[in-house]
Parts: structure tokens; sequence; C-alpha cells
């Protein structure tokens, strides 16, 4: 959307369409949760985006099996689960995300950070700055209101280059393995980048003005028994936010704020502060939850490989691309 | 222009036709969900396990005695389960008759992205959203 005059037209063809939802329900804190369908499921041609399942189609709680036979995914805990007290300063494990986003989708993600997704809302676009918009305008994502056709992206991705962080937290978290040392929390993101890294805990302070890597320098320390929060700085402005193109620059900072709510449950909120390209912090992740998954399970490979991705496009993106 | 909008009871009726499932590197823009999937049976040609899709080769015979080549992709591994079926590299053979149900692409060409496969056996693979 990028002037009035579009908005004007989307007004006049909604004022016109016979399925006009307004339903809303503000939330004081963290961005505001809609009910009804997003606006990007809407209409002929849309987004399939909350439809009920296909028939037969694996549901949210049921269990999957690994190569080695092992149960690898259970999204929801058992009914009858009672999980136990969150143990104190810990949140190594095997986490899933749980649940379905708004689109029906397990997990958040698909469609641009998970608090903010990219659905056509207007109180889910981020707070851009003049610089920052002009930013999201250059980047054709291939999800979200201003997606594109595989073969006309300029996603970074799409060229195997590493999702970075924070869209390792905000789109490529998935199944992420967490371990903890004496000086470190290390995340190995299974979400289908198999990218890893490295939060230091030895108290050392964030480096001043950083040479910028993928994954950025990154701090934590226990707030209290059950909640770490993390600073990062220092991240490569080549990578995207999350999936629907949000930029960032490499003078962004991030703090996420893990917090282990019972033996079971993992709670993930992601504030990104970056003032050039925002007017204030926002949140990309407010509270979402992951599962405990079982010790013996294995995360399975997720990677973006330079052959199979030009494969990829040599049988899929390229001959059913719209524009031939 | 935010605040304009907040003011606005609305339903964006964008014409873009696409359709979402799964990973970051490509949405599903080039493919046609303005209608029902669309079911087709035919023998494999080719099985290709790849990272983080795969991609199925089938031929079909149309109803006018031609041989149409469809290339098919499918998710990861991972998410092609329903009570614990397995797609795996051994799942399929040249040769196999399969029958794919899958959104196919707007352009007329015949690719397409699997949402549910029938193996050879009986058994059947339904993708599992993402």
């Amino acid at each position: 959307m990028r002037n009035v005059g579009a908005y004007v037209v989307l007004v006049l063809a909604v004022l016109m369409s016979p399925s006009i939802m307004c339903a809303q329900t503000a939330s004081q804190s963290g961005p505001i949760k809609h009910e009804g369908i997003p606006p990007i499921c809407q209409g002929a041609g849309r987004f399939n985006c909350a439809q009920p399942p296909v028939k037969g189609q694996a549901v949210d709680t049921e269990p999957t099996t690994d190569a080695w036979g092992r149960t690898a995914r259970r999204r929801e805990a058992a009914k009858d689960s009672k999980p136990g007290p969150a143990p104190r300063h810990d949140i190594s494990g095997i986490w899933r995300v749980t649940g379905v986003d708004e689109f029906g989708f397990n997990g958040p993600g698909i469609f641009g950070a998970g608090a903010m997704p990219s659905d056509g809302w207007p109180d889910h676009e981020p707070p851009y700055t003049k610089e920052g918009l002009e930013a999201y305008h250059s980047h054709r994502p291939v999800w979200g209101i201003d997606a594109v056709a595989p073969a006309q992206t300029n996603d970074p991705v799409k060229a195997c280059d590493p999702q970075g962080f924070p869209r390792d937290d905000l789109h490529g978290f998935g199944t992420t393995q967490i371990l903890q040392t004496a000086t470190q929390v290390v995340m190995l993101y299974g979400g289908g980048y198999k990218d890893w890294r490295v939060i230091w805990t030895d108290g050392r302070a964030l480096p001043k003005d950083p040479d910028p890597t993928w994954t950025g320098y990154s701090t934590g320390k226990w707030v209290d028994d059950t909640t770490f929060v993390v600073e990062t700085n220092g991240t490569d402005d080549r990578t995207w936010l999350d999936n629907a193109g949000r930029p960032h620059t490499d003078e962004m900072r991030v703090e996420e704020r893990f917090h282990r709510v019972d033996q079971d449950t993992l709670e993930l909120t992601v504030i990104i502060n970056d003032p050039k390209y925002y007017t204030k912090p926002w949140a990309g992740l407010d509270k979402q939850p992951f599962k405990l998954q079982p010790a013996d399970s294995s995360i399975g490979e997720g990677r973006c490989v330079p052959s199979e991705m030009a494969l990829y496009d040599s049988l899929i993106s390229k001959p059913a691309n719209p524009e031939k | 222009m935010r605040n304009k909008l907040m003011a606005i009871c609305m339903v964006v009726s964008v014409m873009l036709a696409f359709q979402v499932r799964i990973l970051a590197h490509h949405g599903n823009a080039s493919y046609d969900t303005t209608k029902a999937d669309t079911t087709l049976t035919g023998i494999v040609t080719d099985w290709i396990v790849a990272n983080p899709h795969s991609f199925l080769k089938m031929d079909v015979k149309n109803d006018d005695g031609s041989v149409s080549h469809w290339v098919i992709e499918s998710s990861a591994a991972s998410a092609n389960q329903r009570g614990n079926v397995r797609l795996t590299r051994n799942s399929l053979k040249p040769g196999d008759k399969v029958t794919v149900t899958m959104m196919v692409a707007k352009n007329g060409q015949p690719v397409g992205r699997i949402h549910q496969l029938v193996l050879p056996d009986g058994r059947l693979v339904v993708t599992d959203l993402p």
C-alpha cells in the first residue's frame, strides 16, 4: 500500500464487498489482536488462509516420527498431563513452537513476525520511519500483504544467505534446541536454516560498534528464577527481520525475554529497537509459547542448499512464474 | 495514513491470487487458489528428495490421449506426515502409480504443490501445515 489513493480504491472496494468484517479487540499491551479473518485472507483468490484442515491432514496435536523412529514433534501437552513447576535458571531443552497462528498455520513466522504479521490489518504494520518504509518497499517478499511470486523475489534467503538474527527467532524457531553451559546459552535453530548462535552469560558487555555478523553479538542474564533476558547488537543489515521483508539496520538492538512458565512451557518475547527505521520499539514475538519435546527426539534437518534451490528454480518457480 | 485506516472498519479485497504454505524461501504466489485442489493420477517418472522441497515428476494421461509431464513439489520430509506415514526417498520410484491432490500453477503449466498423495500401497500422505 504505497499511497492514499490506493487506500481510497480499496475502501471503495471494501464497501462494495459482501464480506465486511470490522470486529476488533484492542489489547492495551502489545499488538492489537483482531477477531475475524485477516484482510489478506479475504476475497476470491486471496491467501487461502484459515481453512479447515484437509481431511486426514495432520493436526496440531498429532505427534510425528523422526528417521530414528522416535516421537519427533508434539505441539501440545497431552490432555491429562500436569507439568511440574519451572526449574530455576533453566531454559535448556528441545522446544517446539505451539498453537496455530491467525491463519490456521502451526506457529508464527510465515507471514512475518508472529506478533506483527503482514496480514493487511493496518495496525500490524510496524511503526516505520520514512527511511524504514523506503527500505521495506525495496524488498520483494514472497509472504505477506506485499508478496510476489518466487521468481520475482529478492529475499536474500533465496540465494541461501543466512536468515540471521532475529529472523531465526521470528521465523526459524520451529523446533529449536537450547543448550546451557556455565558461560553460554546456545541456540540450535531447527526451523529450516540450521543456524546457531551463542549468547554469553559470563557478564561481558556487548561490544561497541562491532563488525556486523549474520547473528550479531548477544549477552544474557537471569532477572529472576525463570526469566532470561538477552540483548543483541551488531547484526548484518543484509538480513531481513522476517518473512514479510521488514528491514533493519546494523544499529538495531534486539531484546529477547525467555520465560520458563512451567516444566513443559517456554514463552519468548522479542522486541525490535531500531530508531533509524522504526519510530519506537515493537514486539516481533509477544509471549510466543513453546512446548518441551522428548529429550530423545531429533530436530530434523532443514537447510537452504544452493544446488537444491537451483533445482527448485528450474523445476518449479521459473516454469510457474505467473508473468510468463 | 494509519490513523485514517484505524477509523475505518474494512476488509481489504486486493486481488492477490496466491495461497500460503510453508517455508521462507518461497510463498505460493505462483499457484491458483481460486478453485479447489486438483486431483490427478499418474505414473512416477522421478522422485527427487531434496531440502527443503522434494520433487515428484509424473506423467498423466489426458482425456485426448496426450501425456502431460507434471512436476510437483512437496514439503520437507518432516512436514509430510499423518498417522506416522513418512514420505522418504524410498516411498516412490519410477513406474509407481500415484494419486496427487495439489494446487496448480496459475499460468497453466503442469506444475503443482502437493497437499495429499496416495502412495502405491494405498497409504495416504498428507502435507502438514507449516
